[in-house]
């Protein structure tokens, strides 16, 4: 079963987001990191550069595939976590602690999930 | 484990000795653009070598050892009657700058393949340059770019690629300097039509499809997509690799398709893995013909010639013609089963893939149930959840079966994918012990599921540390 942490946001692509004012962190979910197994890469977004909502805002790679993050939120990409170049197996260790980058919001987020209607949301994957 | 040669190397050791010399040395090259110092190779006895290379052999698996249903790469036997005739002087002692008039046996080859590809697809004319199915992916799109370009329709950056489609297509689009925009797929598994309409607009250059697609289903709505995407001015490109189901059956000229490539070294028995080399023909309908790379193989009063006045052609994409040799084998496939063969071929690919997926269906779920052409998808994912057994421990557990595993992990949209591909060339026997060993796996995994995730435990190197491999690659020796 999937681990989802209570008191963060998620995305219906497996984003998790945790929003503190107007700063959002965003990483990627347990079940997508168990569904790519283990990643050998993350390519991480422009620092300062702008996204939408749905926009396609960086890579992983995994052993099995290649898979586009989506941004679950709008913004400017503040900061992003440079240890994962080194070390991107920490997404799978622990990919809740393992944010990919920060953004400043231009708008509230909208279409996000709760914890609990995230994991209603895993069940209808089976 | 088969040490490196490097490792093997003895210092002084050598296969032959020249004698001293005993004429004045040419010095024609001036002395401080020479060498100084040994080379750093290995030094080996010729013995030595040819017994490394003699073991590495016996560690490698091919379609001569036993079954390989790799999915979505056709691994069909390669008939050694095409072996013979590549191997005839005639070609492999022709130089390739050779006139024309002494090569016309050759010229002719290089037509009549051409010719006969065409009437396979339904094409008009062709390239044999291409040496890969990605490599026909690229001269392919290449031509959509200069048919685009030459009715000054610059706007057109956009490739549409469905989310079965092989990893491939959306490689060779980005390299071509296109944008590629994902189509989705419906609940069949085929293409969705919404999804194109919202996609389609005046941007889009063209569309790359696989039919049957890498599920192995059969895109029923391909008229109506190809009626789509041409009224916005898109082209279809059709990926070959999937050929091997439909032959004689159905032709992407006559799907409306615009250009395509086929892999020789699929679906005509050409070899494939191991460097093939491989074969990526590359046809199309009589509007991208002025494109096609330079010289093009053509019949005259005067016999056979290479054309290189083609004004528009996009140039070479390879050195020489292509790799000939490998052309001679598919001619010679091409002969030897005549278009009733060819026919039979696809009619047993796919008889063979849906007895497999009868069968199989009975312990692992198949993710798109229904009849499929050449090759069928599993999916493991409520097994796994069982028996904490994946698509990987399956695969690695067939090794130690004396099979190579199918495809897995592909198309992404299934999830924990085996994709299972048998061909035309086993025989019953064949495809029941696979099923059998399948089978065996199944229920060890109930059973005993430690032991698969330990498995293989007959090959010489078992479970490679991909991730690592994959961040930390170490491809010198030095």
């Amino acid at each position: 079963m999937s681990k989802v942490v209570e008191g963060l946001l998620y995305s219906e692509d497996h984003e998790w987001v945790s929003i503190e004012g107007d700063i959002a962190t965003v990483g990627i979910t347990d079940y997508a990191q168990d569904e790519l197994g283990e990643v050998v890469y993350v390519e991480l977004p422009q620092e300062n550069s702008d996204f939408e909502s749905g926009e396609e805002v960086s890579e992983i790679e995994s052993v099995k595939a290649d898979s586009a993050v989506y941004c679950p939120v709008s913004g400017t990409v503040i900061e992003t976590n440079s240890e994962l170049e080194a070390k991107p197996e920490l997404i799978n260790q622990d990919c809740y602690k393992a944010w990919i980058f920060r953004m400043r919001l231009s708008s509230q987020p909208e279409d996000l999930l709760d914890a609990k209607a995230y994991s209603e949301f895993l069940k209808t994957l089976k | 484990m088969e040490k490196l040669l490097n490792e093997l190397s003895i210092n002084g050791r050598r296969a032959y000795r020249f004698p001293d010399l005993d004429v004045e040395a040419h010095k024609a090259i001036d002395p401080s653009l020479l060498r100084q110092g040994s080379l750093d190779l290995p030094q080996m006895a010729e013995v030595d070598v040819v017994r490394h290379y003699a073991r590495l052999s016996r560690l490698a698996y091919g379609v001569d050892d036993g079954f390989y249903p790799l999915g979505s790469c056709t691994m069909k036997y390669n008939p050694k009657l095409n072996e013979a005739l590549s191997h005839l002087e005639g070609f492999t002692e022709l130089h390739p700058l050779a006139d024309a008039e002494h090569s016309q046996g050759s010229l002719k080859i290089l037509y009549e393949t051409v010719d006969m590809l065409c009437k396979v697809t339904g094409m008009d004319q062709g390239t044999l340059q291409p040496c890969a199915g990605a490599h026909g992916e690229y001269t392919g799109l290449k031509l959509i770019r200069a048919y685009h370009l030459r009715r000054n329709d610059s706007k057109r950056s956009v490739m549409l690629i469905p989310s079965s489609a092989h990893g491939t297509n959306p490689a060779s689009a980005s390299v071509n300097g296109f944008e590629t925009v994902a189509v989705a797929s419906d609940e069949r598994g085929l293409v969705d039509l919404k999804d194109l309409e919202s996609k389609l607009s005046d941007n889009v250059a063209g569309i790359m499809l696989t039919n049957p697609n890498t599920l192995g289903l059969f895109e029923l709505d391909i008229r109506r997509i190809a009626d789509m995407v041409h009224a916005c001015g898109g082209l279809l490109y059709y990926d070959g690799a999937n050929m091997n189901a439909i032959m004689g059956f159905g032709r992407p000229g006559d799907m409306g398709f615009d250009v395509m490539h086929l892999n020789l070294h699929k679906t005509f028995s050409t070899p494939h893995g191991g460097g093939g080399p491989g074969s990526g023909a590359v046809l199309v309908k009589q509007a991208l013909a002025p494109f096609l790379p330079v010289p093009v193989a053509a019949k005259g009063l005067k016999g056979y010639s290479l054309d290189w006045d083609r004004p528009q052609s996009i140039g070479k994409v390879s050195g020489f013609w292509g790799n000939f040799l490998v052309i001679v084998r598919a001619y010679a496939y091409l002969l030897s089963m005549g278009s009733d063969g060819l026919r039979e071929a696809s009619a047993m690919a796919t008889i063979n893939a849906n007895y497999m997926a009868r069968c199989i269906s009975a312990f692992f779920p198949i993710a798109y149930p229904g009849l499929c052409k050449h090759e069928f998808v599993l999916s493991l994912a409520a097994f796994k959840e069982e028996t904490g057994c994946s698509a990987l421990d399956v695969a690695k557990a067939l090794l130690d079966k004396g099979y190579h595993p199918p495809t897995m992990y592909f198309p992404s949209l299934v999830h924990e994918a085996l994709m299972i591909e048998p061909t035309e060339t086993e025989s019953r026997e064949t495809l029941d012990g696979f099923i059998e060993a399948l089978k065996c796996i199944h229920d060890k995994a109930y059973s005993n599921p430690e032991e698969l995730h330990s498995s293989p435990a007959t090959t010489v190197i078992g479970r490679p540390d991909e991730a690592e491999a994959a961040k930390r690659a170490k491809v010198n020796w030095l």
